[in-house]
Order: structure tokens, then sequence, then C-alpha cells
């Protein structure tokens, strides 16, 4: 394990990185949708039915994952575009596709170290709620909170 | 400010649309918007049109935005156009890589109007 290595890995306890997700997830919100997201009583993530996905490779590996159901993905696609009621079914999956990526792209600028040692994937988007996500995750942060009452999700789980 | 005609390069359908607003937002003029979703289209949209300024993701399927970018400087309608890249990779690697292979300037994501304003006017008239 190198230096950098190491000092990510003391970096990313839960305490230290939940305030910046939960942070990235707000700006990105209100920067690209203009809504202000409300907290939740909720800890961890909901069995949600759609669900991005974005990869995080380098010094430490894992996925950001963005959660909501198919409500809420149309209210956020919805938003992005400008037509509240006007967004269809491939948009929102699309949305939420960017969302993801979006919030994973500003923890990584708010974690140093991160943003430098790290890439991300393309999202990918599943929908469905049957189904097991198996990544070896060693340690995670997750975060729900409320757009306009329906929660969402996001979370980041770092492989071992 | 002449009207002007953008091409933008995203795999994201709705944050093509969020770009051309924001290009709306800040001001600009915008004679026609072409677009595509990943930089191989680009090149070809750029095959058939004349445009003055190109916005542009980097992670893309197929061929990414810093391809995309180094590829385009040897098509002939398309050498001095101003690229922005707008991207959630915001590192100073990624800036510098962007920059060396071509690109005029960089927005990172989350982004606002303002700042599509504050990158893109500036560009507009570098055209060489």
């Amino acid at each position: 394990m190198t230096t950098a290595h190491k000092s990510l890995v003391e970096e990313s306890s839960r305490e230290r990185w939940l305030p910046l997700l939960e942070l990235a997830m707000r700006e990105v919100f209100e920067i690209m949708l203009g809504a202000k997201l409300e907290s939740s009583d909720a800890e961890r993530p909901l069995p949600l039915e759609c669900t991005a996905m974005v990869g995080l490779a380098g010094p430490l590996c894992g996925v950001f994952t963005f959660r909501c159901d198919a409500e809420a993905a149309a209210l956020i696609a919805g938003k992005m575009l400008g037509a509240p009621a006007g967004a269809s079914d491939e948009q929102a999956l699309d949305a939420i596709g960017e969302v993801c990526n979006m919030i994973a792209g500003n923890f990584k600028s708010k974690v140093s170290g991160l943003s430098e040692s790290c890439v991300l994937s393309a999202p990918t988007v599943v929908v469905g709620g049957d189904y097991r996500v198996h990544s070896l995750a060693g340690r995670s942060v997750a975060m729900v909170m409320l757009l306009e009452g329906s929660p969402v999700s996001a979370a980041l789980e770092l492989r071992r | 400010m002449n009207s002007i005609r953008a091409l933008i390069v995203d795999d994201s359908s709705v944050m093509r649309k969020i770009v051309e607003r924001s290009l709306r937002q800040a001001g600009l003029d915008l004679a026609e918007v072409l677009e595509a979703a990943n930089g191989a289209e680009g090149l070809a949209v750029l095959g058939e049109h004349v445009v003055d300024l190109i916005l542009c993701d980097i992670n893309m399927p197929v061929m990414d935005g810093i391809e995309f970018v180094r590829s385009l400087r040897s098509v002939p309608n398309a050498k001095g156009v101003p690229v922005v890249m707008i991207t959630t990779e915001g590192s100073e690697s990624h800036v510098v890589q962007a920059l060396s292979a071509g690109a005029t300037g960089y927005i990172r994501k989350p982004f606002t109007y303002e700042q599509v304003k504050e990158h893109v006017v500036p560009v507009l008239g570098v055209r060489a």
C-alpha cells in the first residue's frame, strides 16, 4: 500500500466523508436542478427501484451509487430539463446517471488527494429492485435525503 | 455579438439540453445548436457543418472528449474553433491533458450559466 493510498484510506472514515457526500449532493441539486434537498432520518440507502452507478478507479477502488424511485427520477429529469411534466422514461434514467456522475465528481474534488489520483467511469443505470449488488465493499458512506418528500440516496462503497 | 452555431458533444441527452439552455441564459444568440453523443459523432457532424463553438464532455463511449479534441484539429472546418470542455473530472491533470490536446477552456460540472458565460464568451473571439 502506497503512502498516498494509506492516507486516502485513513481519510475515508465515515465521520470525515459523510458531510462531504452530503455537501456534494446538495450542491448538485441546487446548482443543476434549482432544488433544495431536505434532511432525512433514514441513514442507510432505501430499497429504491432506480440505481445509477459510477465506478471509482485508482489507489481507491469502489462504486458511487445514486438511488431513487421512478417518480423521483422523473422529477429530477423534469427539473434538469426545465420541463416539470415533460420528461420521458429514457430521459429520467439519463438524468439520474448524470446526477450520480456529478455527485461523484463533486465529492471527489472535495477529498484531498482523491481528485488527482482516482478516475470515474461513465455512469450505468439499473432499473428494478430484484437484484443484489456484490461489490466486495470494505467500507462505505451513505446519505439519504428528501427531494420534495421523495427519498434519494447517494453512497460510496470502497473495495477492500 | 453575432449569432453563433454551436456543437454540443455529450453522451447524456439531458446534459446536452442543459448546456444549450445555459448558453442561452448566458446571453448567447444561438443560430443553430448541433448535437453529438460522442466524439466520433462529433467529428461526423463537423465533416458536414461549420460551427463557431464546441462544448464537449470528456468521459464518453466510442471516442472520449480528449481524443475528439485531438482529432478535430485536423478537420479543415474545425481547426481553429474554440472547444470548451464540460466535465465532472476537475483535477489539474485532467485540465492540463485537455488543454494540451487543444481545448480552449474547461468547466467543471456542476456549473452555473454564469460560469458558462465566464468561460465561453471570451473564447468566442479567439478563432484562429
